[in-house]
């Protein structure tokens, strides 16, 4: 029977080609906005690493002015970036099974050949364990090891797009780069990775691409790599050389550290408490005692990379829809009353109230069907119109499967909710009331 | 077959009240073919309706293939008709956007009917009528006589025990209307039972009876000799 109405649902769609395009339309727009308001929360709120989002921590140590906190309005709040001091004591204490600090800096390519212009590159700097803590995935070669890290070693790993660009995508490993005067050896190259909000550095930008290479943390020191991330101070110091940074109490490394169990969390929570009061024996950390770690979803919440607006415009959205669907009754009202000669005959043929409602569902569920699909084209262009205005990278506003299905499913259920009165007062007409009109 | 007992039937409106009906008795046994006359406002229209299990009413009895079918819900009445029902109407009430075998198909559809069971009936129905050569046609692409065929076709396909036929010609030219008359006594001379509502004298005179009504009630019964040597129907190419 199910075959035999969405037959007739068809046939009836045709019967009436501006009704059934109104509707379809009016469920499209809904679903359209819905679903790019729906794509852009749900990317906005997705986990970006599952796997592993609850074994990574951030750090935040409180090693700001005694005499006003970090954040005023928020005073609870630790610096979300650690000095570059105290990441370096950090990274060699290394309690955690995984450690990393890093920073975003630049620096300029050389060309090999002659003629070619140079030109500035992003780069993170980074210790080895990044790519394993994060599940960074290669398509040639690896990270570096830690031995690299202690030698200062200059290798980089390259983006797919920057491989592209230098190599023309070939396998590059153990190729050199000229940057800064140093020749760079080509340790890895790593495949498209876009994590989703880019949980590691939300403080530069939840929703940036990814730096296109990746060098060691150690080679800060020698090639004097300043940071074009964030950089936050509170004292007045007297800074004349790149040592005195360093040594200062400027904060401008991020520090994600990966323990494997709660009882880890908390006995690094108490390494932390114990590196922080030896530091305060020492004359720093003049604030009351204030580190804390968080995992990754509670990292992104802390920078509210899901802002509030956000949320109001998901709501106006699922507003928006249901105006909407409420045109929707009244169209399906108008063809439904259309068709009451057909729906008395067929009451009159043997057909029950049930059959005729569930005929009319239908029917609406195979208008939501169409209205789902012309409704996902909307929400594409809409969102490759958000992907224009904010320049946001792909992974952004890409619909996955996900995002396909629920904005299909929600066009039927939504049309089949509008649909339920329409066909309740479908399927009450008397078998006799338009046999003779007809 | 039928048999109706001082039924009554009353449409309200807030204004005023019709009685359709006053308590009406008729019978009309297996393999009869019945005239229901009278003028417009007799209730011919709400006896057909009730006695096809369209509509309801509130005083009285009405057994059908000997069943009390008085007081059956619409569920019920709905499976009854469909099972035991055929209905032939004056403006044809086919379906535009189906095509014949469709149309055929329709109250087949609400029968729990294997495919293969469904194809067999439709087809020879058709056949029947003589329109098994355009089962793939659309309504529109027909006369109005060969529509009516079509709306035969319709209500034999069920292998119904009772035929109601409402103005079965009225809609049609005196040719068309003659060759689906010969066709409705072919029919009754397969076995069929019918009740056929008509305001022509003429055409009430090819029945085996004639009821009239007049206000809701029976006025006057006739009975006529056939006037046809009318064969049972073959299916026919």
């Amino acid at each position: 029977m199910f075959k035999y109405n969405v037959k007739l649902a068809l046939k009836s769609m045709r019967r009436n080609v501006i009704l059934t395009a109104l509707m379809v339309a009016a469920i499209a727009v809904g679903i359209g906005i819905s679903m790019t308001t729906m794509t852009m929360y749900y990317m906005m709120n997705g986990n970006p690493i599952p796997a592993k989002s609850d074994v990574l921590f951030a750090l935040t140590l409180d090693s700001w002015n005694p005499i006003r906190p970090f954040d005023e309005d928020r005073p609870e709040r630790a610096p979300h970036q650690l000095t570059y001091h105290d990441a370096e004591r950090l990274l060699a204490l290394g309690e955690g099974k995984r450690q990393t600090a890093m920073f975003e800096s630049s620096l300029i390519i050389e060309p090999v050949d002659e003629g070619e212009m140079p030109f500035e590159t992003g780069a993170r700097v980074a210790t080895a364990d990044f790519f394993s803590m994060f599940n960074v995935p290669f398509i040639y070669g690896s990270g570096w090891d830690r031995a690299t890290d202690a030698a200062a070693e200059p290798v980089v790993v390259l983006t797919r797009q920057l491989n592209e660009r230098l190599f023309g995508g070939r396998d590059s490993v153990g190729e050199r780069l000229m940057m800064q005067g140093t020749y760079f050896q080509v340790a890895g190259v790593i495949d498209t990775w876009e994590p989703t909000p880019r949980f590691f550095d939300p403080i530069n930008g939840a929703f940036q691409e990814i730096n296109e290479m990746f060098i060691p943390y150690s080679l800060a020191l020698s090639l004097e790599l300043q940071s074009t991330g964030s950089d936050w101070g509170w004292k007045n110091e007297d800074i004349t050389s790149f040592e005195q940074w360093l040594n200062s109490e400027s904060s401008w490394v991020q520090y994600f550290v990966e323990l494997e169990t709660p009882r880890d969390r908390d006995a690094y929570v108490s390494h932390l408490d114990a590196y922080v009061g030896e530091q305060k024996r020492l004359g720093r950390f003049e604030r009351p005692m204030n580190n804390n770690v968080y995992d990754v979803m509670e990292w992104m919440e802390y920078h509210e990379v899901v802002s509030n607006d956000s949320k109001v415009l998901v709501g106006l959205s699922f507003l928006f829809l249901t105006v909407c669907l409420l045109s929707t009754i009244a169209l399906l009202l108008t063809k439904f009353i259309g068709k009451t000669s057909e729906t008395s005959l067929r009451r009159a043929l043997g057909a029950s109230r049930k059959v005729i409602f569930n005929q009319q569902i239908v029917e609406v569920s195979v208008i939501g069907f169409a209205g789902g699909l012309v409704g996902l084209l909307l929400a594409g262009l809409g969102l490759k119109g958000i992907q224009y205005l904010y320049e946001s990278p792909n992974g952004l506003v890409t619909l996955d499967w996900v995002m396909v299905s629920s904005a299909i499913g929600l066009a039927i259920v939504s049309s089949m909710i509008a649909g339920l009165y329409p066909a309740w007062r479908v399927c009450k007409i008397p078998p006799a009331a338009q046999l003779k009109t007809q | 077959m039928l048999q109706m007992t001082e039924v009554k039937k009353t449409y309200r409106t807030e204004l005023v009240e019709t009685h359709a009906l006053r308590e009406m008795t008729v019978s009309v046994s297996k393999g009869e073919f019945v005239a229901v006359t009278g003028s417009s406002g007799s209730g011919k229209t709400t006896f057909l309706n009730i006695a096809g299990l369209l509509e309801s009413f509130e005083h009285g009895t009405y057994r059908l293939d000997g069943e009390d079918v008085s007081r059956l819900s619409d569920d019920e009445r709905s499976t009854f008709r469909n099972q035991k029902i055929g209905f032939i109407f004056q403006s044809f009430n086919l379906i535009p956007d189906l095509n014949l075998f469709e149309n055929v198909d329709v109250p087949l559809r609400y029968r729990r009917m294997s495919k293969g069971e469904r194809k067999q009936r439709i087809e020879h129905a058709l056949e029947t009528v003589g329109l098994g050569s355009r089962m793939k046609h659309v309504p529109a692409q027909l006369s109005g006589g060969q529509q009516q065929r079509v709306a035969i076709a319709r209500a034999l396909a069920g292998d119904p025990k009772l035929l109601l036929a409402d103005e079965p010609t009225g809609n049609l030219d005196s040719t068309m209307a003659h060759q689906v008359l010969e066709l409705l006594e072919e029919i009754h001379a397969n076995g069929t039972t019918i009740v056929m509502v008509t305001h022509d004298q003429e055409l009430a005179q090819r029945a085996e009876r004639n009821i009239q009504l007049l206000d809701g009630r029976v006025s006057a019964e006739e009975f006529f000799e056939p006037q046809t040597n009318a064969q049972p129907l073959r299916a026919t190419a």
